[in-house]
């Protein structure tokens, strides 16, 4: 943590993740936000420790549990919240709500909300940018809940079988829902199953973002020079409910707590009070701007208009000729 | 200028042809999936072309349906032109995940800012003594889901230049080679190129009746309306080749000129393709109609092995014939 600035970025981002999650929580009991909602809300380090390992050209696939990955990637949090109110200027004109975000500029392939859906498809990008020799890399972020699907072993067996330019992001938050970790795998060392298929993988403290970024950007060149594929556990809770249908009956409140002493935003203010770099003031003002920029992006979706429903059944076919 | 002489060649020579003609016109295309390469090809589709196009581009894949019809989504969204192959439709529920839910869905889900153009190409229906795993007729499934868009190449030059087209189609399209016609021998042009999928072809015009078919059973449609000629009846027979969309002007307007349709088709016949065009014809043509629409489909049972009974569950053209007769003597 030698560069203030840089420390600062990181506790920024994290910052805005938490207050955009927290308002669209807020929302989704004002019965503006609809639908399902998963929120990040403890697993902030990972998002943005991820992040900085990243090049712009880069791409990302992620699960419903994506809008911390779509923030800190840089699409607008006005983009994010008009979609989560099914408006037209959300970043899918409100067709793919909370948990199905997409941008082109910021190359995010979704989320997808099918658990294990996206491997495939960041290895089929990764297969693209092989086949293209293009140096770019695809972050395939999923739950430790994917690793029981038959899509991730045949991912895996393909991506080092065929060498791709991948990063298998596993956010291992403990449970899948309600299915707790030692209760659904027979191995609960992740990285065993990763690197039983000869890729190499590591695993991570998912609560201190320092940490992330610096196992991420180890793995991220690691794929960029080698073009080949890595994967990394990254260790986390989640603090909220699964979605907001969630009455937590499988963990004790207790458990919850504990975890909430190693909350990542707070830990990391308080490494940045000790070294100097924050004080109340810059905390104060850091507080303020992110205020204002969620708030800004709340009155954007109020303001923006609905899809018409002339309009339903656009976006099935391309409109648009092939080149 | 005379025309130029046409080729002798058989289904799956056309087929070869249009994955030799795609993997030569687009260094973007590549083909994938289970045995493509090494082995030529479940059912040799491919033969030749690992050693003319290399491993890159004819890419043998692990038994992974599910992934490697996802990475062909991948491979799309990042600027390839992927084809997938997978062995048969029985296998394409282990996919089914990758087509229905993402190659579908992420066009619309995103607003229009992600399309995928992907091509599947798979072989379906029976009349191989394969049995219950092998030989069901499951295009009709496809043909359920909005943002896929689903072939069934019949003759010769569909099986070559509907692939070229998909090609062409900046979304996902599905291509149902049937089985049973890949030794079939035919004349194809010796001009290679994509063949328009807009419109159905009325392969043999008639006034009595109207038999709509695609895939193998047209071959049977055909036949039966051979035989019906022998008896002074006179079919029109018309291939759909396109199962979504589906092309209503040509089946409306043939069955508004006989006055009676029947649907061959090779899938069951209870939430079938078949039902969906007697139910457009309900709709469209009603009033026109001389006879209740008929539809001859597949027996309802699994596909049994012995040769007999799969004969016995399949269309064939006497139940097409019998039914024509049913429905013109009726109206007589
Ligand atoms: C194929 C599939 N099965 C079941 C579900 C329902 N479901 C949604 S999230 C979830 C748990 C996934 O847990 P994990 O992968 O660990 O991710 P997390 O939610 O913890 O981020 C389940 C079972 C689904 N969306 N997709």
């Amino acid at each position: 943590m030698s560069d203030p600035e840089h420390a600062l970025h990181l506790f920024h981002q994290m910052l805005r993740i938490r207050r955009l999650e927290e308002k669209s929580a807020e929302l989704y009991s004002a019965m503006k936000i609809r639908g399902f909602l998963h929120l990040y809300i403890g697993e902030e380090a990972v998002a943005v420790g991820v992040a900085q390992a990243l090049a712009p050209e880069d791409a990302v696939v992620a699960t419903y549990r994506e809008h911390a990955h779509a923030l800190v990637r840089g699409l607008p949090a006005k983009s994010i919240m008009a979609e989560m109110f099914g408006k037209q200027d959300g970043c899918c004109r409100g067709r793919g709500g909370s948990m199905h975000f997409f941008d082109i500029e910021t190359r995010l392939y979704g989320g997808n909300a099918i658990v294990g859906g996206g491997l495939p498809v960041a290895a089929g990008l990764g297969l693209a940018d092989k086949l293209q020799n293009n140096t770019r890399l695809t972050c395939c972020c999923f739950g430790e809940g994917a690793i029981a699907e038959g899509e991730f072993h045949e991912t895996m067996n393909l991506a080092v079988l065929w060498q791709l330019p991948v990063l298998f992001l596993c956010e291992n938050n403990l449970y899948a829902m309600g299915t707790a970790l030692e209760r659904s795998e027979s191995q609960t060392d992740l990285t065993q199953k990763a690197a039983s298929y000869g890729m190499r993988a590591a695993a991570v403290d998912g609560m201190e973002v320092l940490a992330v970024e610096a196992a991420a950007s180890e793995a991220a060149h690691f794929i960029r020079e080698k073009r080949a594929p890595c994967f990394l556990e990254c260790r986390t809770y989640r603090f909220r409910p699964h979605s907001m249908f969630d009455p937590e009956l499988y963990r004790s409140k207790e458990e919850v707590e504990t975890w909430k002493q190693r909350d990542p935003i707070l830990t990391f203010k308080t490494q940045l009070f000790d070294k100097g770099m924050l004080d109340e003031a810059r905390l104060d003002h850091l507080e303020q701007q992110v205020a204002a920029e969620i708030a800004e992006a709340v009155t954007f979706a109020e303001a923006s208009p609905l899809e018409p429903v002339d309009d339903l059944t656009r976006f099935v076919y391309s409109e648009r000729s092939p080149e | 200028m005379s025309a130029p002489t046409q080729q002798q060649s058989s289904y799956r020579e056309a087929v070869r042809a249009g994955l030799h003609e795609a993997l030569q016109q687009d260094e973007r295309v590549f083909l994938m999936g289970e045995d493509v390469g090494a082995y030529g090809g479940c059912f040799a589709c491919s033969k030749g072309l690992l050693e003319e196009f290399g491993p890159e581009r004819v890419r043998d894949t692990p038994l992974s349906e599910s992934t490697f019809t996802g990475m062909g989504i991948g491979a799309a969204l990042g600027g390839m032109r992927p084809i997938v192959e997978i062995m048969t439709v029985n296998f394409s529920l282990l996919a089914l995940d990758q087509i229905v839910n993402n190659a579908a869905t992420y066009l619309h889900m995103s607003g229009g800012l992600f399309n995928v153009p992907l091509v599947i190409r798979m072989a379906t229906g029976g009349g191989k003594q394969l049995a219950a795993q092998h030989s069901h007729s499951l295009e009709g499934w496809y043909a359920h889901i909005p943002g896929l868009k689903v072939l069934a190449p019949a003759t010769l030059e569909d099986a070559r230049g509907m692939l070229l087209t998909a090609l062409e189609d900046p979304d996902p399209v599905l291509i149902f080679e049937a089985a049973v016609l890949y030794p079939m021998e035919g004349e194809l042009s010796p001009v290679i190129s994509s063949v328009s999928i807009d419109r159905a072809n009325v392969i043999r015009t008639g006034r009595d009746l109207s038999i709509i078919s695609y895939g193998a059973s047209l071959h049977k449609g055909l036949g039966a309306a051979e035989q019906l000629s022998e008896e002074g009846i006179n079919a029109e027979v018309i291939d759909l080749r396109s199962l979504r969309p589906l092309d209503d002007a040509t089946i409306i307007g043939s069955v508004k000129k006989t006055r009676r349709a029947i649907i061959v088709d090779e899938g069951w016949r209870s939430g079938s393709l078949a039902a969906e065009i007697s139910a457009r014809i309900m709709e469209q043509a009603f009033y026109e109609l001389d006879a209740p629409v008929e539809r001859i489909c597949s027996v309802e049972v699994p596909m049994p092995y012995a040769a007999h009974l799969e004969q016995a569950a399949l269309p064939q053209v006497t139940s097409i014939v019998e039914a024509a007769r049913r429905m013109v003597v009726r109206n007589g």
